[in-house]
């Protein structure tokens, strides 16, 4: 996990625009689902990716597997340049990197059993031969803890926990650089969650794999990732290391998102100062002038008029990997606190 | 005012299907005090919303419902359509879980709320026009009278929760039942939602029965709460009550399986159930929860365990309750 060594994947300037409406060609409204995102994951990192719906999350993770082209920007896997290579040129990379899907009910061949399913990707790629495959297949199970018989069930058999088991033994199976995993658990009840969090915990400590954690859910990135980015309509508002983003959250944005995930806890629940952000997320198609989250911030008239001329770069302020995109945040200076320090909450949360 | 507003005692919900009958609920209790908020929390398949749509008579034909739910003093499962048509939708009014698919998607939102208006309380076309307005404005929704000439789709998640919020709350029930009221929502959408029918029952004395699978939202907004497992109620508490002091096993556990912004177990795993919940297709003779419980021994294996009180306002139904 060194710095210096070669990144798994780089993304820079990432840029995705999909065009609705529009007759063909041309005519259209540009959605700006991406609009320059730029991040890297070191060997053995898991980056979470959090956002709400709309922020484009899924995008940027679509895009890193090339389901999606960019329309701007690179993608780097393991150094090499994978943004606009075709699908035969990208074949020898697929086995770099493999994706969890979120719904693990539409994810899975409904015709094919569990045990073809987690084999289909060792025979496209040679990785194993007829018996082979099945040895292979039965130690995926074993190691996302399935039962060896289970490999002769169609999905339907099974829960929506180890079908989410059988779709990570699938992205497992041709022993990827990169797992990119988009918003794996949300699907599935508390406690199956649980048990597979831990599982991806597990694994990744075991494998090593470098992973892309795409969620919703603050406090699962938090127990999965060691760093974090934040993003909000198509751009990355914040990006640091866990510890530091939750302890010193510093665009408002990301304060918001904080203060309003809900605690399993009635005393810290009631006790806590909520930053209820007024009206809905824009639209990507028309995104506000310069900053972004200037509709919604409640800071926005300390930046005015720089917020709606003037787009913030992503700059470190820490000087340790601490990234924000705000007006109001300098290097050295106090990010603007909107509730109380969540450190605070840490400490009762202990006990 | 005196007693409960609502009383539910020993419902049980029956389903007879092909494939043999599935016992979705199975003798539940629940009282609900006027202005209160009652929190309903189980996983998928534990029989809150059956439990829930039993009390206002909305489940398909199909279903076997025994026991007793009195709303101020009518015996709702033995009342009339008409009866009920009184009751539901103006008393006791329903939010589901998606406003996507819960409204309408041919009509414009104010001639929806219109409907339930003139349908339950004879307003003229103007008074009721008039009438969902305020409600917007009530539910915060900003240039009420711009948005209840748009279409469902022309509105985002949020906003479309608040338009069905506004829609149960059209005739003042005196209680709102909502079925996941933020599931579909995001986490800043949630926390005005949640706002919002906190401010609801402070300004108008709804009392809610929140139906959720997150225990993040009940011990926000809740006052007392019932977990239930397995068609059951395993346990029922005040909420501070139940989360300082949970005494079922299953409680515990789904405590435990939450991982918590901020909380020091990082390096630590969550907690796991292990198994799954059972299927619901025989009445078991022993405690549902006995193939993953830690606690189980040959009791639990024999016999169904009655809930009682083991402290204060606090019931379980377990034969080895207590924290750890």
């Amino acid at each position: 996990m060194s710095g210096d060594a070669q990144p798994v994947l780089e993304v820079e300037g990432l840029v995705k625009h999909f065009t609705v409406g529009g007759r063909v060609g041309g005519g259209g409204r540009i959605v700006h689902a991406v609009d320059g995102v730029s991040f890297s994951i070191a060997p053995g990192e898991v980056l979470g990716l959090v956002g709400e719906s709309g922020s484009g999350k899924t995008t940027v993770g679509y895009c890193v597997n090339r389901l999606y082209e960019p329309t701007e920007g690179t993608i780097r896997l393991d150094g090499a340049d994978i943004t606009h290579l075709s699908r035969r040129g990208l074949r020898p990379h697929r086995r770099r990197m493999h994706i969890v899907f979120q719904d693990p009910y539409s994810s899975l061949n409904p015709r094919m059993t569990c045990g073809q399913i987690v084999g289909e990707p060792l025979r496209l790629h040679g990785l194993a031969r007829r018996r082979g495959v099945d040895a292979r297949v039965v130690e995926l199970f074993d190691a996302v803890g399935l039962r060896s018989e289970l490999r002769f069930r169609y999905p339907h058999e099974l829960s929506g926990g180890q079908r989410q088991r059988v779709g990570l033994a699938r992205a497992l199976s041709v022993g990827p650089d990169l797992l990119i995993a988009d918003e794996p658990v949300s699907a599935l009840d508390v406690s199956v969650q649980a048990s597979v969090l831990n599982l991806m915990r597990d694994l990744q400590a075991d494998l090593g794999f470098s992973c892309l954690f795409i969620s919703h859910d603050l406090a699962t990135v938090e127990f999965l990732c060691d760093r974090v980015a934040v993003m909000y309509l198509g751009k990355l508002v914040e990006l640091a290391p866990r510890e530091e983003l939750f302890a010193r959250p510093q665009h408002p944005y990301t304060q918001a998102l904080l203060s309003a995930a809900v605690v399993p806890d009635p005393e810290i629940q009631r006790n806590r100062r909520r930053v209820v952000l007024e009206g809905d997320i824009p639209s990507p198609i028309e995104p506000p002038s310069g900053c972004r989250f200037r509709t919604r911030c409640p800071l926005e008239h300390e930046s005015a008029p720089r917020s709606t001329e003037e787009e913030p770069p992503l700059v470190d302020v820490t000087g340790a990997g601490h990234l924000v995109a705000c007006h109001l945040v300098r290097r050295g200076a106090e990010a603007p606190r909107l509730a109380e320090a969540p450190a605070e909450l840490a400490g009762a949360a202990d006990h | 005012m005196s007693g409960p507003l609502l009383e539910v005692e020993d419902l049980s919900v029956r389903f007879d299907t092909d494939e043999g009958s599935v016992h979705a609920v199975d003798r539940m209790s629940l009282s609900l005090e006027p202005r209160q908020v009652l929190g309903v929390v189980g996983e998928s398949g534990c029989g809150k919303s059956v439990t829930a749509l039993s009390i206002v008579g909305l489940l398909p034909k199909t279903a076997k419902v025994t026991g007793s739910v009195r709303f101020e003093g009518l015996e709702l499962l033995a009342a009339s359509k008409s009866e009920l048509r009184r009751v539901r939708g103006r008393q006791i009014s329903f939010v589901f879980q998606e406003p996507m698919t819960s409204l309408n998607p041919v009509f414009r939102v104010g001639h929806q709320i219109e409907e339930v208006l003139r349908e339950h309380m004879n307003l003229s076309r103007a008074a009721a026009r008039q009438r969902v307005v305020e409600l917007l404005d009530l539910v915060h929704i900003p240039d009420p009278a711009r948005r209840a000439e748009e279409y469902p789709h022309q509105l985002s998640g949020g906003m479309r929760q608040r338009v069905m919020i506004a829609m149960a709350l059209g005739c003042d029930p005196k209680i709102l039942i909502a079925d996941e009221p933020t599931t579909a929502l995001d986490v800043t959408i949630q926390a005005g939602i949640l706002d919002l029918l906190r401010e609801l029952r402070d300004r108008l004395g709804t009392a809610i029965v929140l139906i959720t699978h997150n225990l993040g939202v009940v011990a926000d907004i809740a006052d007392r709460v019932v977990v239930m497992y397995a068609g059951r109620k395993a346990e029922e508490a005040p909420v501070g009550e139940l989360f300082a002091h949970p005494q079922h096993p299953y409680t515990i556990g789904l405590l435990g399986a939450v991982p918590r912004a901020g909380a020091a177990a990082r390096n630590g795993r969550l907690q796991e159930i292990p198994g799954r919940v059972p299927s619901l297709s025989e009445l078991p003779t022993h405690c549902a929860f006995a193939d993953r419980c830690p606690r189980a021994d040959e009791q639990s294996w024999s016999e169904v365990p009655v809930l009682r009180q083991v402290r204060p306002d606090h019931a379980v139904a377990c034969f080895h309750p207590g924290e750890q």
